[in-house]
């Protein structure tokens, strides 16, 4: 049996020097074993959320190894590798291992969607694009005021391992100010030129809610249409387990049972004359 | 007035429009300047409200004076609703605060028409070039744009805006000229016209070498309010299809019509099933998507879709003869009429069928609606023998109706 250790959660440089090692030498994913190094070690050694890119990954044109043998990788293997790696499931290593395995006998394997690993990798790779895409949705900022410098800062519970491959897109968006975003495993800091990442905090250290926040409370709930009701629409794209970092989602339940009487009310309620004087239009003559 | 008033009655008279995306536009972030937004190619919805809309954009009218009489909408001149105007920076700094707190990936503004046509649309375009010029602001804007303004005035609202868009509200002259007096279907379709010739233009860099002027790089859409009259399915896709050979619109939305406050004694009072809307939007993107014409969708006498399954289902049960299809040698074009199967599906299933027969359990893996399928594919290990040609199959095949939301749930 062998074992691996990779530096942090997210090591790709890691996992791709042992992953052509091991295939080289012929070692069955069976007889591997995959660990991460404890997270305080590797803060210390500030080496932490290197971002996985595509140059990290083994690709085709990796120089062969010393005996001539080379590794055969496709594109799709590459791409899923960098959305897999992120997830939080611990047997991620040893699964893309096993895969990149049988890829070397297997020909076409990463093109069959319904084989079982393929198609593990695939709901993997999933639910890493959806988390992200929910992060970049419900990061909720408070502003602060900071040394004079207004300064943004959430709070966020990530599902799986994102943070940094997170981080270019806040940045892409907010260059110009200064935002921490906090989670309970890591926490990132961007002051406008560079970005820190941080250990992991609590959500009390959030400032309190500011006018704008009860603006967009307001907005809230008036664009909320009442005599619609589609509660599983709104469920299906905001779960619950995100309700209790959005501001506006202490609103749903009121405006839920606020609804029905709301829309009754609009349809019993007898047409009025227009109460003031009505000029009618004209259009130009064209 | 407060700020916080005028929000909540300028949101109130935006609500009725269904669109908030915020897609389909140029990738731009903020990393070469001093301002601050980015745009994504899928756009993002930030929140959704228990109607089941996205929330991606604040969706605001800049005032709810209007002198025109639209009889379905809630800002018609004799309407008694509250009435406010935002100031062109109330709104800037609104949608830049929204921003900075992620709430939002833009604005989407639109406005009733006071004084006239040109002197709104120019307020309008006035909020976006702000926004843009002095606050160097990337993120999305969507600008409603009215008919009747000047085709200048049209040109610049193309060089902030990331959409444009003008309501084509009613699928019929008849209707439109009943039902919205001083809206002319003309003009409508002559600024429809135009805007697609100017984003065509746009995208067009050969001539000269130059780079044309940007110009809503995210296209045109519109809206139609569906159930406020009698037209049927039929004559709305047909609509529909027109749209988007004629103006290559983006996306038409449809809006089921719904009790509004104050409502005109016109209207009728019963708003249309909600799943009315959901069946028009599948049937729009088998238009779109699934190589389906407007003519083939509907094929019943009433010229309405069925409100009990999705518009492919419906067509599969009348087209049977063109079942079961063998799932390893059928072309694209012919998976994707399965009912089902889905665009990503069918790729799937074309890259593995090359490598080997695909079998009952990858569509399995593959996460399809398998229920569904069934009796219209074959497959090495599974033919539907005479479940195809039951008379039970169309009862089968129903969706169980989900609980009537619209109405009275929590009364
Ligand atoms: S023009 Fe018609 S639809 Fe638009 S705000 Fe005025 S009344 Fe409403």
């Amino acid at each position: 049996m062998e074992t691996v250790y990779l530096h942090h959660e997210t090591d790709m440089d890691g996992w791709r020097d042992a992953a052509r090692r091991l295939i080289l030498a012929g070692v069955a994913p069976y007889d591997v074993h995959w660990c991460v190094r404890p997270t305080e070690e590797s803060i210390a050694q500030g080496e932490i959320f290197a971002m996985p890119s595509a140059e990290s990954v083994p690709d085709t044109q990796a120089p062969p190894a010393k005996d001539g043998q080379q590794l055969m990788v496709s594109k799709q293997f590459v791409e899923l590798a960098r959305m897999v790696i992120l997830h939080c499931a611990t047997d991620r290593f040893g699964l893309l291992y096993r895969v990149l395995w049988r890829c070397q006998r297997e020909r076409g394997l990463m093109r069959l969607t319904g084989d079982a690993d393929v198609a593990r990798l695939h709901a993997m790779a999933k639910a890493v694009g959806r988390d992200k895409h929910k992060m970049k949705a419900f990061v909720r900022f408070r502003e602060t005021v900071v040394e004079g410098r207004p300064r943004y800062l959430a709070w966020f519970e990530p599902e799986h391992h994102i943070m940094a491959a997170i981080a270019p897109f806040f940045i892409g968006r907010f260059i110009s100010m200064d935002w921490t975003i906090m989670s309970p495993r890591i926490g990132m800091h961007w002051d406008g030129k560079a970005l820190q990442f941080l250990p992991g905090g609590m959500p009390e250290a959030l400032p309190e809610e500011d006018a704008s926040e009860a603006l967009w409370l307001s907005y809230y709930r008036h664009i909320f249409n009442p005599a619609r009701l589609k509660l599983k629409a709104m469920q299906k794209e905001m779960p619950k387990k995100y309700w209790h970092n959005l501001p506006e989602a202490e609103l749903i339940e009121e405006l839920i049972a606020e609804a029905g009487a709301r829309t009754q009310a609009m349809l019993e309620r007898p047409p009025e004359a227009p109460r003031r004087k009505i000029v009618g239009y004209k259009r130009k003559p064209d | 007035m407060q700020l916080k008033q005028k929000l909540e009655i300028l949101a109130d008279a935006a609500k009725y429009d269904a669109s908030c995306a915020s897609s389909g536009t140029e990738q731009r972030n903020s990393r070469d300047g001093n301002g601050i937004g980015s745009t994504t190619g899928m756009g993002i919805c930030h929140s959704y409200a228990p109607d089941g809309r996205c929330i991606s954009l604040l969706k605001i009218l800049l005032t709810n004076f209007c002198l025109y009489d639209c009889v379905y909408c809630v800002n018609r001149v004799t309407s008694n609703v509250p009435r406010a105007r935002f100031s062109i920076d109330e709104v800037v700094e609104l949608t830049l605060s929204f921003y900075r707190r992620n709430y939002i990936e833009g604005l989407f503004l639109s406005s009733g028409i006071i004084q006239s046509p040109d002197y709104t649309m120019e307020q309008v375009v006035e909020v976006a070039r702000v926004l843009r010029e002095e606050h160097d602001f990337r993120g999305y804007i969507h600008l409603k744009t009215i008919p009747d303004a000047s085709p200048e005035l049209l040109a610049r609202a193309g060089r902030y805006a990331d959409r444009l868009s003008i309501n084509i509200e009613l699928p019929t002259a008849a209707s439109l000229s009943s039902l919205a007096p001083e809206k002319d279907g003309v003009a409508i379709r002559v600024s429809m016209g135009r805007l697609r010739e100017r984003i065509d233009a746009s995208k067009d860099k050969t001539h000269t070498g130059k780079r044309p002027p940007r110009f809503s790089p995210g296209g045109q859409s519109t809206q139609m309010i569906v159930g406020a009259d009698a037209t049927d399915d039929r004559t709305i896709l047909n609509a529909s299809a027109d749209l988007y050979g004629q103006y290559r619109l983006r996306r038409v939305y449809y809006s089921a019509f719904s009790p509004i406050p104050d409502a005109s004694p016109v209207l009728p009072l019963q708003s249309p099933p909600l799943v009315r809307e959901h069946r028009l939007y599948q049937a729009d993107w088998l238009m779109r998507f699934y190589g389906f014409e407007s003519h083939e969708i509907i094929t019943g006498e009433q010229g309405m879709l069925a409100l009990d399954m999705d518009p492919k289902t419906a067509w599969a049960l009348q087209n049977r003869a063109m079942f079961p299809v063998d799932i390893n040698r059928a072309p694209k074009a012919t998976l994707l009429r399965v009912p089902g199967l889905g665009v990503r599906n069918v790729q799937r299933i074309l890259s593995a069928r090359r490598v080997r027969a695909v079998r009952l359990d990858d569509l399995v893996r593959m996460r399809a609606p398998i229920n569904r399928m069934l009796p219209f594919i074959q497959l090495p290990d599974h033919h539907p023998g005479a479940t195809l040609d039951a008379t039970s199959l169309p009862a089968q095949l129903k969706e169980t109706p989900a609980m009537p939301q619209q109405l009275g749930l929590f009364l």
